[in-house]
């Protein structure tokens, strides 16, 4: 977190009228922002462990009213949650450690200057960020290997992203001297050996980053389950609680207007999108504070080059 | 992919390339899942778009299938939809480009001159906690917090300014985009930040010092020593999103479309997805998204050179 500058000088000389007031501006431009960004969340909290008719009423706008769990108990029972959850964390875990496999090795690949041709891969590699096949042709190729329905299809597709792999490489290209290599190769090691007891060793860092963005990406990851996969057992997370949070709007929707017209099972299901939101985010939010340091360090990387 | 090696570069003794290539073959072993990745899944579909100029059926397959030329463009630039699917995903796309685009560089702007490190610190590690969040629960947040029973904002508006009816945000097409839009600054501004952030980090202190010393007054220094040092970045990220033009992500739009309002929300991704996916006509919603994705790369080579010409900062 060093990107906050020292802008700031630390003799200053003499605050003037106008910059107090500007100071001043920023706190509380800063603040309602912050709030703006927390404040839903919050609610969304609040809201999943109150009284619905509380919640339609505003009374938990800052504190939960009518504290209960009859949401959670109602979410417990739902099986198709947890059959999601299942398959989401067999996906991401999966998906995670095949992503590594691809990505670190090739971002090292490409960081190196004397490997033959490394210029011209990468260029056809960053072409596919702007140009692609859409979405049509890119299914015909995922059906003729027959990964349509199959859940090996949420791992595999995904797995290489060229963005990471750019990040990676400026990683290698500013963190592996050019002499290690030099005297390693005056030893006879080999580039494999090099890269597996030299190379990985020192790339904590860059290993860490790419995990976890690929982690995060197969975890909210939600398109390719719709495109690919119909039959439910395999579903991921994501598209059951679509389910789940679209079925109760098409209710809700219906009931515009006419507030008056409502039972007791409805708000159940009402309060229970606050719950699923609730559910599904929870691992995400309990990570959050330890990890995000590390997707910054991401951004900073990748920004250097590219 | 070898033969790619400069090979003009003749040695004394033995050609340097070739040089390389035993020594460095090994390499390749660590590039070939990435690149067989790319291949299989980028480059093959690449050369699968050919059934947009043909009438695709399964069992003559993608090369046996009869050539129509033209005829799925036709098809496509005269139907009833072309021109509300072309304006639907520009409005979208350039409302929140503009929208988007200058404010993460004013929070990055302010954070930078807020005096406490801790409160700034602590708003930026707010501002990004909603970047996390997946395209199915911010939809569902949206819904939750919008909708006309019970939602945040038809709450507020109730207690706050009196409203005695709900407004019925999901249920009107006139407030799709703003919701599109909002929601989307309201998750990725503290994200978009971060790289202003990181670049104003790297102004030295000094030339601040020098402007203090000057008379330049807080708003001066933001205006004359931090904006000119983060325009390069902003740019280049510019160009990029230029090149996302008509490329509106299909997950968010999809999920937020419902009857009411599908008249506005009913853009070129969408829509080849409906016509693809959902009802099978491969050639023609091939020729749907070839069109989209040519004006987007257009667009890109075309934007870029500009900025390069004028500011000297371009992709390649």
């Amino acid at each position: 977190m060093s990107q906050l500058s020292a802008a700031a000088p630390k003799n200053r000389v003499r605050v003037t009228r106008s910059d107090l007031i500007f100071d001043i501006c920023v706190y509380i431009v800063l603040g309602i922002f912050a709030l703006i960004v927390a404040y839903p969340l919050y609610f969304v909290v609040t809201a999943s462990i109150s009284d619905p008719v509380a919640i339609n009423s505003g009374q938990t706008l800052l504190l939960p009213k009518g504290i209960n769990l009859d949401t959670y108990r109602a979410i417990f029972n739902e099986k198709r949650i947890w059959t999601g959850y299942r398959n989401t964390i067999i996906y991401t875990v999966l998906g995670t450690a095949l992503s590594l496999f691809c990505k670190i090795p090739a971002g090292y690949a490409l960081s190196r200057n004397d490997l033959p041709g490394a210029g011209i891969i990468m260029k056809l590699m960053v072409f596919t960020m702007y140009f692609s096949g859409g979405l049509i042709p890119t299914y015909l190729v995922v059906k003729g290997l027959g990964l349509v329905n199959q859940p090996a299809v949420m791992v595999i597709l995904g797995c290489v992203s060229v963005y990471d792999i750019i990040i990676t490489r400026s990683f290698f290209v500013s963190n592996i001297p050019q002499e290690m290599l030099e005297a390693a190769h005056l030893d006879g090691c080999t580039n494999l050996r090099f890269f597996t007891s030299i190379v990985i060793p020192l790339s904590g860092a860059i290993i860490a980053v790419i995990a976890l963005y690929s982690a995060v990406g197969y975890w909210n990851g939600f398109f390719n389950a719709l495109i690919y996969l119909s039959k439910q057992e395999y579903f991921p997370l994501q598209l059951i609680i679509r389910d789940l949070l679209l079925v109760s709007q098409t209710m809700a929707s219906s009931t515009d207007g006419d507030p008056h017209a409502v039972q007791a099972a409805l708000r159940l299901a009402e309060t229970m999108k606050y719950g699923i939101i609730i559910v599904c985010s929870v691992p995400m939010l309990v990570l959050y504070p330890f990890i995000q340091k590390f997707f910054v360090k991401g951004v900073m990387i990748g920004g250097i080059k590219g | 992919m070898k033969q790619a090696a400069p090979a003009i570069l003749v040695g004394k003794k033995q050609n340097p390339t070739v040089k390389l290539l035993k020594r460095n073959w090994d390499l390749y072993l660590l590039l070939l899942p990435a690149l067989a990745y790319i291949i299989i899944l980028h480059y093959i579909p690449l050369y699968g778009v050919q059934i947009a100029f043909r009438d695709y059926n399964p069992w003559d397959g993608i090369t046996g299938s009869p050539w129509v030329g033209l005829e799925n463009f036709k098809r496509f630039f005269s139907s009833a939809q072309f021109w509300s699917l072309l304006g639907n995903t520009m409005a979208l796309s350039v409302y929140s480009l503009i929208a988007s685009f200058p404010i993460p560089i004013i929070f990055a702007l302010l954070l930078n001159q807020c005096a406490s490190k801790k409160f700034g610190k602590v708003t930026q590690m707010i501002s990004y906690m909603p970047h996390f969040i997946s395209v199915v629960v911010l939809v569902g947040i949206i819904n939750v917090m919008f909708q006309a029973r019970g939602g945040l904002v038809n709450i507020l508006l109730a207690q706050l300014f009196g409203f005695k009816d709900p407004v019925l945000f999901l249920s009107h097409s006139k407030y799709f985009r703003h919701l599109y839009v909002w929601s989307g600054i309201w998750q990725n501004t503290g994200w978009s930040s971060i790289i202003y952030i990181a670049s104003l980090s790297s102004v030295s202190p000094e030339i601040h010092e020098a402007a203090i010393v000057d008379g330049a007054s807080k708003l001066q220094r933001i205006r004359y020593v931090d904006f000119p040092s983060i325009l390069p970045t902003a740019v280049i990220l510019f160009i990029m999103n230029m090149g996302k033009f008509l490329s509106v992500g299909f997950e968010k739009v999809y999920l937020m479309q419902n009857d009411a309002n599908l008249q506005v929300s009913e853009i070129i991704s969408t829509y080849t997805y409906k016509i693809g996916i959902l009802s099978a006509q491969y050639s023609y919603s091939s020729a749907v998204g070839l069109f989209n994705n040519v004006i987007n790369f257009t667009l890109l080579v075309v934007v870029n050179r500009i900025s390069g010409k004028i500011t000297g900062s371009s992709l390649w």
